[in-house]
């Protein structure tokens, strides 16, 4: 019995050092972080756990819970992980904390890209980019001697001659979910378009963009599963991995799944590629996301202080280099990885970022809500656009916006 | 009984009442006639987006709210009438359609006719699918041997008992492009099998859904109510020469028939608020029902708006539904009560 004890107390010993060495400093309060729930945000909070005293929820549904938690004094989590589109509720009802002290303290390992600043201020420290780009099966596309397309409508012309050779099920795959996917897809195609949404704050897009970027996304669908409408990405990433897709637009953080060898029988065969442009030599047609983290306001300077320190030990070094694969990291030290290639290769195309303002929430649920009818052929595309900025207008008028 | 005891026994359920089933439903009575705005002001930001060299940093002008100085939103709550439920109810637009003759188009195009028209006919199509299986499985049950009869009800029971949402999901996967399902039926067709491409299979597997899940609840009563049939009338009946049906239709029936009002009430309640079925198939795209109109008004979007004042309103008029829809039946049962039927 001693025996067994003192062994226990020897193993204990050990995993607290080990947890000493990984961590530069001792957390001596508790620090807790809500995110959103996927990979990336799984091995950074892992890291930032190894300093101890420290509890990470990660949720689906942290934008409904995030402002809540954030408003209660002191707030319920010290540090938030947020995207560009989630940070907005935040700022808006000012809850989160200016960093630019803490950067100066504490951020020699930061890059000054990774710096998300609003009027000035350091609100944010991202640590990766997530993007929509052009995944497609290599193998395919040298067997029947294709290129690789870098416009949609090149993507058709690759779609039909990979239907002609019947290789596959469906030559495309697509994020057409009805709602906040589809909502996406549109916003892509309609950005890489030139269009605008907004006129201050009223809607723009019952115009010759909309009416073409609704036209693309039929002809898209012409190649997909007929269930294109329910498809989510996760349901086109095991597309992709059961080999009944040559291309999809994905999300880069899907990337490192192509390649997981428990679930995919396409393993080393799917290459990455910026997003297609709509237009030949324009920009990808797709938006770009950052993921990071924000400390809350309402927390005194230490504790803010502390939790900072936690929270940057998840964006060290270390971390990046055990996780090369999981993200296309903003962190110093990332050596990408050819699976980041296309997400690289959008940014440096010049891929706008998402349009995060207040209003774009309201137009995007309109967009993911009526885009279903044109493609379904309930609707014109006039009618549907038409439909589109009358649910916006009475979204925004009922919350004041217009 | 005296009075006091009476109270006694009933004040706690009564207070639970008024507070967690009164209490809300006034306040949202209330919250569906004023509409809370915040006041925004026109700001010029520039923020900053991350490259993996460089930043992009965009100077625009945005609104945002005004934050007070005890750190909330301001916000101006007015009153406005039945505003909300115009907007959602569109009378205008329904005029316009009935006056030119386009009966069907404002189920087509208007969110809320839309979900109307699904949960109506989702509501009248399943009721009369779930009492007659509900009292076939009954019969079934009742005249097996039984030593069988545990296990039959057991299974029986089954789909009742899964989560709603939960069951939905499953027989999604089941049904969805590569599922088990519909593999099977392709290998035995020789087709390509869609069910999620179009509404009118979607529609067809929500049925499917809704009463393979309820009809177990209609199978438990029914069956106890079968325990209680007088043995004595159903033997003069036989030998009165009655025939299986006729004595189903004549005495098994007539005597389920309070058990028969009680389902059907508990389901027109229970189907009117269908809204597992449209989150587990995704059938956004082709049928939406009340409630989930309710779920996506009140669901915030990434930058933190809801739409509170439809969602209120819209909970309203799907309980003036259910009543309505339910008038019927609460009249039968009042006027048999009163001639003590």
């Amino acid at each position: 019995m001693r025996k067994l004890t003192l062994a226990a107390l020897l193993g204990s010993a050990l995993v607290a050092t080990g947890v000493q060495a990984e961590c530069d400093f001792d957390n001596p309060e508790p620090v807790s972080i809500l995110a959103n729930s996927f990979e990336a945000w799984k091995v950074v909070t892992d890291a930032m756990a190894e300093c101890g005293n420290f509890e990470a929820e990660l949720d689906n549904e942290f934008r409904t819970k995030q402002p809540t938690a954030f408003a209660s004094s002191p707030s319920l989590y010290e540090i938030g992980g947020v995207s560009n589109s989630t940070i907005t509720p935040l700022l808006n009802r000012d809850l989160i904390r200016p960093l630019d002290d803490l950067v100066a303290k504490y951020g020699d390992q930061v890059r000054p890209a990774q710096l998300i600043k609003f009027d000035g201020e350091v609100k944010a420290v991202a640590m990766m980019i997530n993007t929509q780009h052009l995944m497609y099966r290599t193998d395919i596309f040298d067997q029947l001697g294709l290129d690789v397309p870098t416009t949609w409508h090149e993507v058709l012309r690759a779609a039909e001659t990979i239907r002609e050779a019947g290789v596959v099920d469906y030559p495309l795959g697509g994020t057409f979910q009805t709602g906040w996917n589809l909502g996406e897809e549109f916003v892509n195609i309609y950005l890489g378009y030139g269009g605008e949404f907004f006129n201050s704050s009223e809607p723009a897009v019952n115009n010759d963009n909309g009416v073409k970027t609704l036209e693309l996304m039929k002809a898209l669908t012409e190649y997909m599963d007929p269930e294109y409408l329910v498809s989510d990405s996760t349901y086109v990433q095991q597309q992709f991995q059961q080999g009944k897709i040559a291309m999809a637009n994905l999300w880069s953080s899907r990337a490192a799944a192509m390649n997981n060898e428990a679930e995919s029988s396409v393993v080393g065969k799917v290459g990455m590629a910026a997003a297609p442009a709509v237009v030949d030599g324009g920009k990808p047609a797709t938006t770009l996301w950052w993921d990071g983290i924000v400390i809350a306001k309402n927390l005194s300077d230490e504790a803010a202080e502390n939790a900072f320190r936690v929270a940057l030990e998840g964006l060290d070094e270390d971390m990046v280099r055990k996780h090369r694969e999981v993200a296309a990291w903003l962190v110093p030290g990332y050596e990408p990885t050819p699976l980041a290639k296309g997400a690289i290769e959008s940014v440096q195309g010049g891929a706008p970022s998402y349009p995060s303002r207040v209003e774009i929430g309201l137009m995007h649920t309109a967009l993911g809500n009526n885009v279903a009818d044109f493609l379904t052929g309930k609707q014109s595309a006039e009618a549907t656009l038409r439909a589109i900025e009358s649910d916006y207008r009475t979204a925004a008028e009922e919350q004041g916006l217009l | 009984m005296n009075r006091k005891t009476f109270y006694l026994f009933v004040g706690p359920s009564l207070i639970m009442m008024l507070v967690f089933i009164a209490a809300p439903l006034i306040s949202v009575f209330i919250g569906s006639f004023y509409v809370t705005r915040s006041v925004y002001e026109d700001v010029t930001v520039e923020s900053c987006t991350p490259g993996f060299t460089t930043q992009t940093c965009t100077t625009e002008v945005r609104r945002k709210p005004i934050i007070k100085d005890n750190g909330e939103v301001l916000t101006n709550t007015v009153f406005v009438g039945l505003d909300t439920y115009r907007t959602l109810l569109q009378p205008e637009r329904v005029k316009r359609a009935f006056t030119q003759g386009q009966w069907l188009e404002p189920f087509r195009t208007i969110d809320f006719y839309k979900a109307l028209r699904f949960t109506v006919m989702f509501t009248l199509i399943t009721l009369p699918f779930v009492l007659v299986v509900g009292l076939s499985i009954a019969m079934a049950v009742n005249n097996c041997v039984r030593t069988l009869r545990g296990p039959i009800i057991f299974v029986s029971l089954l789909p009742f008992i899964i989560t709603p949402v939960i069951g939905a999901l499953s027989i999604r996967w089941l049904f969805i492009g590569d599922g088990l399902i519909t593999r099977g039926l392709e290998q035995l067709t020789g087709q390509d099998i869609s069910m999620f491409a179009q509404g009118w299979t979607i529609e067809l597997l929500m049925l499917f859904y809704r009463v393979w899940h309820v009809a177990p609840f209609a199978f438990v009563i029914f069956y106890a109510g079968l325990q209680t049939v007088n043995q004595d009338t159903l033997d003069a009946a036989t030998v009165d020469g009655a025939s299986r049906w006729e004595r189903l239709r004549y005495v098994i029936v007539p005597h389920l028939q309070p058990l028969i009002i009680f389902v059907t009430m508990i389901h027109l309640m229970d189907a009117y608020r269908v809204f597992e079925e449209v989150i587990g198939f995704s059938s956004e795209a082709h049928v939406i029902s009340l409630q989930w109109l309710t779920f996506d008004y009140l669901t915030p979007d990434d930058s933190g708006n809801r739409a509170i004042s439809r969602a209120s309103a819209s909970s309203m008029l799907t309980m003036v539904g259910i009543i309505i829809i339910l008038i019927p039946v609460l009249r039968r049962t009042w006027r048999e009560h009163r001639t003590g039927a």
